[in-house]
Parts: C-alpha cells; structure tokens; sequence
C-alpha cells in the first residue's frame, strides 16, 4: 500500500511542480480549467432539462464521428473534428428520438442503445486504424492532458505566444460558450423551465434544444483529447449539481462555474503528483471532492444546512404535523 | 482432449460454418479497407492469419476458444434476463450507471494480491457497483438534484476514481499488471478457467432467483402500486435485482469491458421487447439474443490480435435489435410500414366501390356497370388516375373492365362490399345526428373514415339502435341488409336479431 500511495510531501506535491516545470504545468491546468469552465457552463442547462444523460450519450457517440472525419480527411484539424461530431451528435439525438417515436422502446433503453453502438462502433475502428489516426484508447478512455505542454510550435497571434494549440481552441470555446450563455440568457431560461411560456414568447424551444446539442458536441469534441469521452460526462454534470446544492439562482451557479473549474484542475493536478496518476481523471475526483463538500455543507440543499433547519423548526412541525396527516 | 467431446463439437460447427461465413465475409470487407491502401506490403500476411485464427475459432481447437465461447454464452444468459427486467421497468440508465461504477472496484480488486485474481475482482468490482448505486439513490433522496444528474455523476465519478486507481496501479514498480486493462474494453480470449466458474455461479443462480421469484419479479416490474398493496416486499424485490445486476455486470466484465457492459444489458432485451408481449417470451428472446451476440463478437474479435470484444459484441446485438426494429412482426417499422400501404389500398379500392353505388343509384339503379368517363366526372379525377383505380379493383377481383374501357362492372363480391361501405357511411351519420346530436352537415367527414373500419357486429349493434331505419339524415336510402346479401341465411339472421332486440 505504501507504493501505492506515496507520502504527502508539500514540497514535492506543491511547491516543485511550479518551481522546476513552471512552463509545462500551467498549461495543464489551464487545459483543464477551460475544460471544466465550458462544459460546466453548457452542463448548467443540461441538469435544468433533465438531460444530464443525453449529454452521456453524445459524449460517447462523438468518438464515430472524430474518427470518421479523420479518417476521411486524413488530419488531425479542428475543423474536420468540429464537424464530424456535430454530425455525430445530430445523428445521435434523431436516432434515440426514432427508435422512441417508432417503437415501443423508452427513453431510456433507447439513449443505452444509440450511445453504447456508436461508441462500440468508434472504439472497434480506433482500434483497426490506430497507425493512421493518432487515437488510440488510453486517449479515448481518460485523454491526453499531460501532451499538451508538448504540442510545438505554439500558437501565435499578431506576433504574441499565446501557447499550445488546444490549450488556445479550448480557451476561445470557454470564452464563446460564456458569451454565448450570457447573450441567450433569457432565451435559454425560459426554454429550461417553461416551454410553454416560451413559445407564447416567441422562444422556439426546439431551435434552443437543437442549438445547445449542437454546441454540446463542439463544447465535447474540444476537450476531447485531452479528457476523453467518459470523463466529459463528470465535467458536463458535476458543476451543476455542486451549484445546486450551494444556490438556488441561476445566475450565480453560473458564475460558480469557473471557480469550481479552477479548485477542481488545481486541485486534481495537485493530487494527481501527489498519487502519480492520470491527471484528467484526478481533476474529476477532485470535482466529486468538491461536491461532497457541497453536499454536507452546501447552505441551500446542503445536509448540515438541512438538519439545522429541521432543528430550528422543530416546535412548529410537530404543531403542524396532526394537520398535514403525519403522524 | 478425449476425441469423443471433439466429435461433439464438430457436428453442429458443420452448421454453424456455413452460418457464420456472412460475417465472416462482411469482416473481411471491413478489415480490407485499412489494407487496401498498402496491401502489396501487408495484405497476404493478414488474410492468411485472419483466416487461420478463423479456422483455429471454429474447430475449437484452441481452449482459450473454448472458454471465450462458453464463457460468451454464460454471459448472454445472465444479462439477458436481469436486462429484460432493467429494461421494463425503465432502469436501463441505471445498469449503466452501475457497469460503470464498478472499475474502482476492479482496481482494488486487483491491488488486494497484486494479481488478476478473479474472485477478489469479482468481490471488489460488486460491493463498488453496488456502492454507486447505493450513492444515487442516497443523492436523489437527500436533495433536489434529479435522478438523471445522479446518474451521471455516479456515472462519471466512480469511473473516474477508478482510472485513478489503474493508472496507480500501472506506475506501481512490482507486481503482474498484465490484463489488467482487458477490463475496460474486454478481451474474450483472456476468459480463465476460474473465471467460468463464477460466471456459472453467477448464471445458474441468476437463474434459479429469476425461476423462484418470477411472479414477485413481474408484479413489482409492472405495477408496483399492486405488488405493495398485496404485501410483497418491492424494495426487497428491488435490491434484490441490484444485486444479482452488479454480478452479471462483474462477470461481464472480463469480456465486454466495463464502458459496453451496459449495451449487453440493455440491447438484448430491447430487441426481445419489440418481438413479444409475454415477459417469459422476452426473457428467453434476449437470453438468446445476448448469447447470439457474445458468440459473433467473441469470434470477429479472435480474427486479429488487438481487437477488444466488447465493441464487437455491442455491434452484433445492435444489429440484432435493427433487424427487429425493422422485421418484428407486430412491432417492425417495415411491417407496419407495409400494413398501412396495404390498408390505405383497401380504402382506396372500397372508395372507388362506393362511387360505383353512388353512380348508379344516380342512375335508379338501372343498368349493369359504370361509365369510367363519368366516374372521372364525378370523382374529379383524370381519365388514366381513374383507370388505374379500376385496375386495383380488377386486381382485387372486386370488378372488371369492359375491353375498350369505357364500362367497370362490379362482381357480385365487390357490388357487395360496396353496398356495405355506403350502408356503413349511412348509419354512421344518421347515428351521430340522431344520437350524438351533431348536425348533418356535419358527420360526413367522420363518416368518411369510419366506413372501412365498421365490422358487422358493430353495424347490426346500430341498426337496432337506430330502429332499423332506411333513410339517412340527407334522405339517401340505406342499403338493406337484403339488398346487400340476396341469400336466404342473411335474412333468417336479420330476423333472429330482430326478434331478440325488437320492443
């Protein structure tokens, strides 16, 4: 056990990887905090429309889609991954929609099949083109974080290094999908909780629904490669649900996003020098840390908040109770 | 190996040859593509060894095969009968939750003697599934969040734990970490001898609990409302399917991969679901869906060495439920696509019937056939689409066509079918003016469609109610039941009916 978990050590966990790598740390962090930012901003509205698991089955079914596209245009560009999993996650939201409306599958077996095919389909052709792709399924499973300080030449605009390349596209999508949050604020509201409202008001509700799948997929295929399919998952949901337990407005579990974002990438690169072990997943953990946190101390649907609540009200419940049919 | 068992094996594999040479085509096809490129270099090599592994596959002279297949059809047993009960009662999301909260497990499993110990694994991988399952329903319980999210966040946490732990385990200076990531994807060909006898275990007692608790497992699938009022213990009932859930997806584990366990839980016994209406039908359709599945997958994946067999065990039960969602008799798209073709004709046939009987009572009756001009006329059709109107009617043997085409004559069976459809259209709209009290400008339209759907009970049921009146809201006359069947038994039976119902 002893291997397996090293002794904390401050100066070897925290203070040497800024000391000695300075350069190639931060732009892991930075990775993985835009990661988190973005998809935690999208994954917002996801949880508000119950359909944290459609954002499961396109994070898995965009993988056929980046493949193909490599495949077919035989380069690693944005571009042909953007679209190739715009494609994906399109056909996967007419697919589970099909087989609901045209069988008497549920939803729910019907999401399970679309997905889990796609992906089977996906890793089988990861698996008989890996010389020719670049992919393989360490990087499909839990990514690449740790090449991304190793993507030369940098990008460079107007004469300015600004850094790795998908340090940069990740960081112009977090931007966009901020701007993009804020600009459709009430559009994206009222659709979330009320669509009937929303079509009095002149919101068409199936456009924002097919508008966010799509910036889902791209939001996914950015932090693809360096997170892989199954942890944008974590990334999509945990924010949301963290927030939840902290605030009861919209607005501010918005802007809780990019704070979580930069304790859980801080913090999951810390832990994952501290273990020595895959640093996508050990900002995950870290993100589930901070939920767990949320979840006892969280002031709104927190448990210790709840039971001191209980306490508090105590006299006027069991005065109530006779009324309200408890006993 | 006694050569008795090898006689066994190769009678049915004579069959089973045969069957198997389409995918094994269809693979070809597929694993040609990446060669074509560069086949002048590698493409002989690959074709002989893929064949040779075909052949070693199918003798079953290789026990590693053996085990794979066995352990393929032990699998599709077990997953097709707890699936078929996560898929009614609507928890397919959470078997997938559940296959994917397993991996902290896995890793722990493997870390408590450092070696690919099946039963520690097996130990490890269910008390972790059964963990996350158990944090969802505390999650969804003690807050608001919804139980998708928790879903998804178990989902995705537990996953990521345990990449955690394996990537630990990989730096770690000691130990046998071979195999290890076999469980991610699954490999089929790594399938031990002490790895079947859990999945035996598991399999028989899967079994045996569904046997015994069949009527419990039904009642509390299908009305848990029911199943509590008469006293069964759901939540018992419940956990109970958990448990025996999270050692199927553990023993799956091995060859499917954690990420795909789910799909085997899942497509199986959707596909069963679309082809029958009785649970005990689907149980036994997605068991043998399942192993159907496992066999192909474990056999495509053992062609090349790298290949992992989850995703290819995936594809084939995919393609088993697109088969049944296009061809299932009652559920398939392409049936019903069919059927509604064949009954819109039928409308269309009964609807040129019935403008034969309008034309001819505008003309008193008289005479034997109509003119097609003026049947066009009436319609405000052309000429030719009338025509082939008729034809389908000619086709159907319900008229023919007079040679220079200008006359239709009606069969006697088709001069029937379409008294009967005016009588139909008639009744119905005197019954809505005379009893639903709409307006008779109103009830045409209604009329309209159910003129082809009204069976004789339902029109003899209106005719007594409407006093077996002869004249419809618009003053047309209905046709009678004697007009419609000239014959002596319609008539005795119309007076039976009468009698019985008259005042």
């Amino acid at each position: 056990m002893n291997e397996l978990i090293p002794d904390f050590d401050f100066q070897r966990v925290v203070v040497a990887p800024w000391a000695s790598d300075f350069q190639g740390n931060i732009w892991v962090v930075l990775m993985g905090f835009f990661a988190i930012t973005a998809c935690g901003l999208v994954g917002q509205y996801l949880v508000l429309r119950r359909m944290a698991l459609v954002g499961d089955a396109i994070s898995h079914s965009v993988l056929p889609g980046i493949v193909i596209a490599f495949l077919l245009l035989k380069s690693r560009s944005s571009g042909a991954m953007f679209v190739g999993a715009l494609f994906a996650a399109v056909l996967t939201t007419v697919l589970i929609e099909f087989i609901q409306k045209k069988s008497r599958v549920k939803q729910d077996a019907a999401i399970g099949i679309v997905f889990t095919s796609l992906f089977a389909l996906g890793v089988i052709m990861v698996s008989l083109f890996t010389s020719q792709i670049d992919l393989d399924l360490d990087c499909v499973l839990h990514g690449e974080i740790v090449n991304v300080p190793l993507e030369f030449p940098f990008v460079q605009v107007a004469g300015l290094t600004l850094g790795p390349s998908s340090v940069v596209r990740m960081a112009a999508v977090s931007l966009i999908t901020a701007v993009l949050v804020m600009g459709f604020y009430r559009q994206l509201l009222v659709s979330s909780f009320d669509p009937g409202l929303a079509g009095s008001l002149g919101v068409n509700a199936s456009v924002v629904h097919y508008a966010l799948m799509g910036w889902l997929s791209v939001v996914v295929v950015s932090c693809f490669d360096s997170v892989g399919a199954i942890l944008v998952v974590a990334m999509l949901i945990l924010p949301a649900t963290t927030a939840s337990m902290v605030t009861d407005r919209l607005p501010w579990a918005l802007a809780s996003v990019p704070l979580q974002a930069l304790l859980s990438a801080l913090g999951g690169f810390h832990l994952a020098t501290w273990l020595n072990c895959a640093i996508a997943p050990a900002m995950v953990v870290a993100s589930c840390g901070l939920f767990a946190l949320a979840w006892i101390f969280g002031p709104v649907d927190g448990q210790w908040a709840k039971r001191r609540r209980r306490r508090a009200n105590a006299l006027p419940d069991a005065v109530l109770d006779p009324f309200l049919g408890k006993s | 190996m006694p050569p008795s068992f090898q006689e066994t094996v190769r009678t049915p594999n004579g069959r089973l040859r045969g069957r198997i040479g389409l995918s094994h085509l269809l693979f070809l096809a597929i694993a040609s593509i990446p060669f074509a490129a560069r086949a002048a270099r590698v493409g002989d090599v690959v074709e002989t060894s893929v064949w040779t592994q075909a052949v070693r596959f199918l003798t079953l002279s290789d026990p590693s095969v053996r085990y794979a297949l066995l352990g393929a059809v032990l699998i599709g047993v077990s997953t097709g009968l707890l699936g078929s009960f996560i898929v009614v009662r609507r928890m397919a999301m959470a078997g997938d939750a559940l296959s994917h909260a397993v991996l902290p497990g896995v890793a722990l499993g493997f870390l408590w003697n450092m070696s690919k110990d099946p039963m520690a694994i097996f130990v490890g991988a269910t008390l972790a599934g059964l963990l996350g399952t158990a944090f969802v329903s505390w999650i969804t319980s003690t807050t608001r969040i919804k139980e998708d999210a928790a879903l998804g966040m178990v989902l995705a946490g537990f996953f990521s734990v345990g990449l955690c732990l394996m990537s630990m385990i990989q730096g770690l200076p000691t130990g046998n970490k071979s195999g290890i990531n076999s469980f991610i994807f699954g490999q089929a060909a790594a399938i031990g001898p002490s790895d079947l006898k859990l999945m035996a275990i598991v399999t028989v007692g899967a079994l045996l609990g569904v046997g015994l608790f069949y009527r419990q497992l039904l009642v509390t699938s299908f009305d848990p409302g029911f199943a509590r009022a008469s006293g069964l213990p759901v939540r018992w009932v419940h956990h109970g399917l958990m448990l025996f859930l999270a050692f199927a997806v553990v023993i799956a584990l091995q060859a499917v991969g954690v990420v795909l366990v789910s799909a085997l839980l899942i497509i199986p016994a959707a596909t069963a679901y679309l082809l029958t209406d009785r649970m005990h039908r689907m149980l036994a359709i997605a068991v043998a869906a399942g192993v159907a599945a496992g066999v192909a997958g474990s056999f495509v994946s053992f062609l090349a060495p790298a290949l992992p067999t989850g995703p290819f065990i995936v594809l084939a039960s995919a393609s088993l439920f697109s088969a049944a969602f296009l061809f299932s008799p009652r559920q398939g798209l392409l049936l019903r696509w069919w059927h509604q073709r064949s009954r819109n004709a039928r409308v269309a046939r009964e609807n040129t019937l019935k403008a034969i009987y309008h034309l001819s009572e505008a003309h008193g009756f008289k005479g034997e056939g109509a003119l097609v001009r003026e049947l066009a006329e009436r319609r405000r059709s052309t000429l030719e689409e009338e025509l082939v109107r008729i034809r389908g009617l000619v086709a159907a043997g319900w008229a023919t066509l007079s040679d220079d085409r200008a006359v239709v004559y009606p069969t006697p069976a088709g001069w029937q079918r379409g008294s009967e459809i005016v009588r139909n259209h008639r009744l119905w709209e005197l019954y809505l003016t005379n009893a639903a009290q709409i307006s008779p400008d109103h009830v045409h339209e209604d009329a309209e469609k159910i003129e082809h759907v009204l069976g004789e009970e339902l029109v003899r049921e209106l005719e007594r109610r409407l006093q077996f009146a002869t004249v419809d809201p618009h003053g047309k006359a209905i046709p009678a039941i004697g007009d419609i069947r000239g014959s002596a038994p319609s008539r005795g039976d119309t007076t039976i009916g009468f009698r019985r119902s008259g005042p």
